[in-house]
């Protein structure tokens, strides 16, 4: 919504301030003022000359040089302006003066264009003539402006005047941000009674008079509203004798201040009282019309409609049409017919002006993909009553400009009306919410200026209908708070019960994955949480695995954004491969997202939304310092037991949360991937990725991948710690070296040592690990460094020597050789 | 006797102070001192001086060995403190050579402004809750008196899953969530990611982040909404930080304020970062609308409260000047090393 100041100020003639102070002080009571623009902000020292005479120029043939008269002197200048005679008026920007852009209407230079006195072509000259694109303007908007000329002003015009005054460009442009609650304020007279609210002075709205010109409206048009659903008011007035020709000069020029072009006055009446009042109207050429006759209904399923823009139109049975007695002619709130509109040769008009209903207006024009001035206004759920007032300003404008005879008269045809809302005046209430001590009387005199009328009797506020935002004493509250000022209200902390701030487990939880991945040199990415459903294909899930089944938006960005992810890889491979193709080397990143499984599809209950902790690798590293950062984590979130690392299924009775947890991986490398779990719980897998799935993401070498499922590994976070003490006794340490069948795990070698070892086993760690020339075919060389303690002596070679007996059998039992 | 330990002692001094290493000295202390030094000699020498002489020139002796083993003593660490600097003198490095890197991950910017308003509302009694992020109609839209065909509703942009289930546009359905557990009081945030159908460019993404307040309680009023978000803001951006609340417009609040603080880059004397107002807008907020209280189960005439929601993304986009929001999900490590 834009105003110009001078159309503001025709409403609160005593309104007297800088645009900085009205956009500071309009913010500050709810009417956002955007930005503002001073129209002669570039525009200095330009005056209305009168043309003496002209000469050629000696020395060249597309100069004249004219001797101008400003009243208080005559210039000598020289232009090139093919379209000025003697006795024009013109303006004149003399020596030292500003212009805003050049003739030729292109980008205006920021600080405008200054003017001295100069020679052309060896001829003085003492300023310059200018046309409506160096003040800045367009011909759009200056219609009566010459093409390429000078611009010329009326002969009437004052020699000598202020020529920026005469064009009425002293004056300013605000954009407006206006709030979808206050549809009042889309319109001037909206905006003017905020300004008169916020800066105290008087609210003068125009005084609607229609003179008429005899005849009954009746006996030529007839209404009918079949869908009152839909049309809840409608208002015509009929205007004959019409005479079309350019409207005055100021409606232009308030026109143009608000960036609409002027056309005719009919057109022009039309815009400016949907300016004024924020009430679209339409004319119809009642020639045009069949029957005389104007029936509001619904269109069919499959009707079409050619709209003033040529365009044909598929229209459904949800949106509303204005028909005559044979067809349609408009479709309502949103544009008019071909058939119907109004051309040079009208005679006679119906105008109308009708309240629909938004919402219906708001579809509609989705679905036609055809969003109006009129349907953008229509859609905000109009006052009915301002229809009327809206009908009979028009009117009275028709008379004004002497555009045509208005008929007496008025088809009106509504329900019942709105009538003001009565709302309970509670003062103590008002201070209670906004934690003031403001006085009944001060309260009531800032809703008096917004026009709410109190009745002491009963203690009642009436609200205009205009203001259908305003329901209870919490809207009360807002209007007294706007106006008394938000800044004068106190800063007070909330009194009352104490309550403890916290983080509840799960976020901590979270906050402990995120240093732990920093720690081990993971950066945290983000990722969007809708993708592709190629992904899957790029990722090699069967065709039937359950990861497919999504939850699917139904009106996605597209279809790279349709599915909500079932698990988390695109994300990391993606970032991943970002930094790869910009050749970003050893790059480690972690995530945590939701994934979203749907418990049914198509979906019709909330789907389970699980956190992943999502890492990913590319460079320097292995399986093992992905493996490393895992076990990292579980250790600082005090996960104490030992974590089983399953190549493949996992044992029975292993229990799998969620269903992106599986026996194995397609996505991952079939020899370098593995399950994690953690006291018969899967908590998640890790892994080389795929070269094939590498690929796909248009990368190459080793990339390293682990998914922990954030509600599986929860339920063993604690952040219990217990102290055991430091051994006082020494430890008795024992290697071994084994040869082992190829096929045995060292994880397998450490569960019988674990199992066997006793309660005086204190730790192994695996020290070598060798395959290869001087070690037989299918076996593999492993050795361990076992450590006993006890926590009550000082342990003798015989306590461990009969625990490393037990370790051997048990190692014998698989197929594994001591080595000497 | 007096002379021989005098002589002896002017050698073994003169020795000492020629010595030039550690090596050196011990065979000063082994010629004067050891078991077949000079000292040494002399002592084995005493059966022969006469027995009253014997504690004079014992005496005598002492006070030279011990003026030997100071000057050995004062020469070793005089000598140890000079090989020292040499050595050290050798071994100058050049301080600006590359740092080892200790190879530490970055958070996320998003991220650490979460967990600074976190803290900060945290310190002040709030509890932070989540929301489910595919949500329902009701506590999307309805429950928040934006009822069907209300123009917010479009406004908003909304991806749909189907007629009820949507992704939410807001977090402000965890104020739902949290009333409708009829514990009172509440004092939360709900931090979290919403969704709209915007494209992505420079300053969209149809996919960030919200942190939503709520405080519900006996005799909440506006003054305590402007105390607590101004208490928050010179938290977050300064102790000199000013904040204005302006008129705005919520479907469930009323009052309705949208909250500036004083531009962070220049304070308040208007940079291109505020676009030369001043203000930089972070967030709306306002009085818990009594409709939404009572749809949720909570009597509007006994109890009031306020809520608030900001943009992570904004912040983080305004804090550390940057001027793409696609950077914030791209994860270029270039950009994420950077905070």
């Amino acid at each position: 919504m834009n105003t110009s100041m001078s159309w503001i100020k025709a409403y609160v003639p005593e309104l007297n301030c800088t645009d900085q102070e009205y956009l500071d002080r309009m913010t500050m009571t709810g009417t956002k003022v955007e930005t503002f623009e001073r129209l002669d902000k570039n525009l200095k020292d330009i005056y209305v000359g009168k043309i003496l005479s002209i000469e050629k120029h000696p020395d060249a043939d597309k100069l004249i040089v004219c001797q101008v008269d400003l009243g208080d002197k005559t210039l000598q200048i020289v232009t090139g302006a093919p379209n000025v005679k003697v006795g024009d008026k013109v303006p004149v920007v003399v020596d030292g003066g500003k212009v805003a852009g050049g003739h030729d209407g292109g980008p205006m230079p920021e600080e405008g264009i200054e003017i001295k006195n100069g020679k052309l072509r060896g001829v003085d000259s003492f300023g310059m003539m200018c046309s409506i694109e160096e003040l800045g303007s367009s011909r759009e908007m200056y219609p009566e402006a010459p093409e390429n000329g000078i611009y010329i002003f009326p002969e009437d015009t004052k020699v000598g005047a202020d020529a920026i005054e005469v064009l009425g460009l002293h004056d300013s442009v605000f954009e407006y941000e206006i709030t979808s609650n206050r549809v009042d304020c889309y319109s001037v007279l909206g905006i003017a009674r905020e300004a008169a609210a916020t800066f105290e002075k008087p609210f003068v709205p125009p005084v609607i008079q229609v003179k008429g010109s005899g005849d009954d409206v009746n006996n030529y048009i007839k209404v009918s509203v079949p869908d009152t659903d839909l049309c809840t008011r409608y208002v015509a007035r009929v205007v004959k004798n019409i005479k079309i020709e350019p409207s005055p000069e100021w409606m232009q020029r308030r026109l143009a201040s608000c960036g609409i072009r002027p056309i005719n006055n009919l057109v022009d009446i039309t815009n400016y009282v949907m300016e004024e009042y924020g009430q679209p109207m339409h004319a119809f050429d009642l020639d045009t019309i069949a029957g005389h006759e104007i029936i509001v209904k619904r269109a069919k399923d499959g009707d079409k409609f050619v709209t003033l823009d040529g365009q044909e139109r598929e229209l459904d049975a949800d949106m509303l049409m204005i028909n005559d007695a044979e067809k349609a002619i408009g479709i309502a709130g949103i544009m008019g017919g071909e058939n119907s509109k109004i051309t040079d040769d009208v005679k006679t008009m119906v105008f109308e002006s009708a309240t629909f209903n938004g919402a219906n207006i708001r579809k509609s024009a989705k679905r036609l993909g055809l969003r109006t001035d009129a349907s953008g206004i229509f859609e905000k759920g109009l006052d009915e009553n301002n229809a009327l007032d809206a009908m009979n300003r028009a009117c009275q404008l028709i008379e004004e400009l002497g555009c045509g005879e208005v008929v007496d008269g008025i088809v009106d045809i509504h329900g019942t009306l709105p009538c003001e809302r009565q709302i309970k005046m509670n003062a103590d209430r008002v201070n209670a919410l906004l934690g003031t001590e403001l006085s009944e009387e001060t309260m009531l005199s800032i809703l008096k200026n917004l026009e709410l009328k109190y009745d002491p009797a009963s203690g009642m506020l009436s609200i205009p209908t205009f203001r259908q935002d305003l329901e209870n004493i919490a809207d009360i509250a807002e209007e007294v708070a706007r106006f008394h000022g938000y800044d004068k209200i106190g800063e007070t902390l909330p009194t009352g019960e104490a309550t403890t701030g916290k983080l509840p487990f799960k976020l901590r939880i979270e906050q402990m994955a995120r240093d732990v991945a920093e720690y081990c040199g993971f950066s945290q990415g983000m990722c969007y949480s809708f993708e592709s459903p190629k992904t899957f294909d790029k990722l090699l899930l069967d065709e039937n695995d359950p990861l497919r089944k999504t939850v699917t938006i139904a009106n996605p960005l597209g279809e790279d954004f349709s599915v909500m992810r079932t698990i988390s890889l695109n994300g990391m491979m993606t970032s991943l491969a970002t930094n790869y193709n910009r050749r970003n080397k050893d790059v480690k990143l972690y995530e945590l997202g939701n994934i979203y499984l749907p418990k049914q599809v198509p979906v019709t209950e909330l789907p389970d939304e699980r956190m992943q902790f999502t890492l990913g690798f590319y460079g320097e590293g292995d399986f093992f310092t992905m493996k490393g950062a895992v076990e990292e984590f579980f250790t600082y979130i005090g996960m104490k037991e030992k974590v089983i690392y399953v190549p493949g299924k996992p044992a029975d009775g292993t229990k799998r949360a969620s269903i992106v947890l599986k026996d194995s991986y397609p996505f991952l490398h079939p020899g370098r991937q593995a399950n994690i779990i953690y006291q018969n719980v899967c908590l998640g897998f890790l892994g080389e990725v795929h070269p094939e799935v590498v690929s796909n993401y248009d990368m190459k070498g080793r990339v390293y991948v682990a998914v922990l499922d954030m509600p599986s590994v929860e339920q063993f976070a604690t952040f219990e710690r217990k102290y055991t003490g430091v051994a006082k006794f020494p430890s008795l340490n024992r290697d071994i070296s084994m040869v082992v069948p190829k096929d045995i795990l060292v994880g397998q070698i450490e569960a019988m040592i674990e199992q066997r070892g006793g309660k005086i086993l204190e730790s192994c760690h695996l020290f070598d690990l060798y395959e290869g020339e001087q070690i037989k075919e299918g076996f593999k060389s492993v050795a361990y460094s076992i450590s006993f303690r006890a926590q009550d002596r000082t342990l003798s070679d015989n306590d461990v020597n009969a625990a490393m007996k037990k370790i051997l059998n048990g190692l014998e039992q698989l197929g594994i050789e001591l080595r000497q | 006797m007096k002379e021989l330990l005098k002589k002896i002692q002017e050698e073994a001094l003169k020795q000492i102070a020629e010595a030039t290493a550690p090596d050196k000295l011990n065979e000063v202390r082994v010629n004067f001192l050891g078991k077949k030094g000079e000292l040494t000699s002399v002592l084995k020498g005493m059966k022969d001086v006469a027995a009253e002489d014997r504690p004079k020139v014992g005496q005598m002796v002492n006070d030279t060995r011990e003026a030997i083993e100071t000057a050995l003593e004062n020469a070793r660490v005089k000598l140890e403190r000079s090989l020292r600097e040499a050595q050290m003198k050798n071994e100058v490095i050049d301080v600006t050579l590359p740092a080892t890197k200790m190879q530490m991950g970055h958070r996320h910017p998003n991220t650490i402004v979460m967990e600074e308003v976190e803290r900060v509302f945290v310190g002040m009694g709030y509890e932070v809750v989540e929301g489910p992020e595919v949500e329902t109609d009701y506590y999307n839209f309805e429950a928040l008196n934006i009822p069907a065909d209300h123009p917010a509703k479009d406004e908003q942009d909304t991806f749909y899953i189907n007629g009820d289930i949507l992704l939410r546009t807001q977090t402000s359905g965890t104020q739902v969530h949290e009333m409708e557990k009829g514990k009172l009081p509440i004092r939360m945030i709900a931090p979290g990611r919403v969704f709209r159908s915007d494209e992505v460019d420079a300053t969209h993404s149809p996919s960030f982040h919200q942190i939503e307040g709520l405080v519900i309680d006996k005799h909440i009023t506006f003054a305590d909404l402007k105390g607590t978000l101004a208490e928050f803001a010179r938290e977050m951006f300064g102790a000199d930080t000013k904040v204005r609340f302006r008129p705005h417009h919520f479907n469930f609040t009323e009052p309705s304020a949208e909250a500036d603080v004083s531009c962070f880059k220049c304070g308040g004397s208007g940079c291109r970062f505020c676009k030369g107002t001043g203000w930089i807008e972070i967030l709306g907020c306002g009085m818990v609308h009594p409709n939404v209280l009572r749809m949720s189960n909570i009597d509007p005439d006994e109890y009031s409260g306020f809520a608030f929601g900001l943009g992570l993304e904004r912040i983080a986009l305004l804090k550390y000047e940057i001027d793409d929001m696609r950077l914030l999900y791209e994860n270029d490590i270039r950009f994420l090393k950077q905070f």
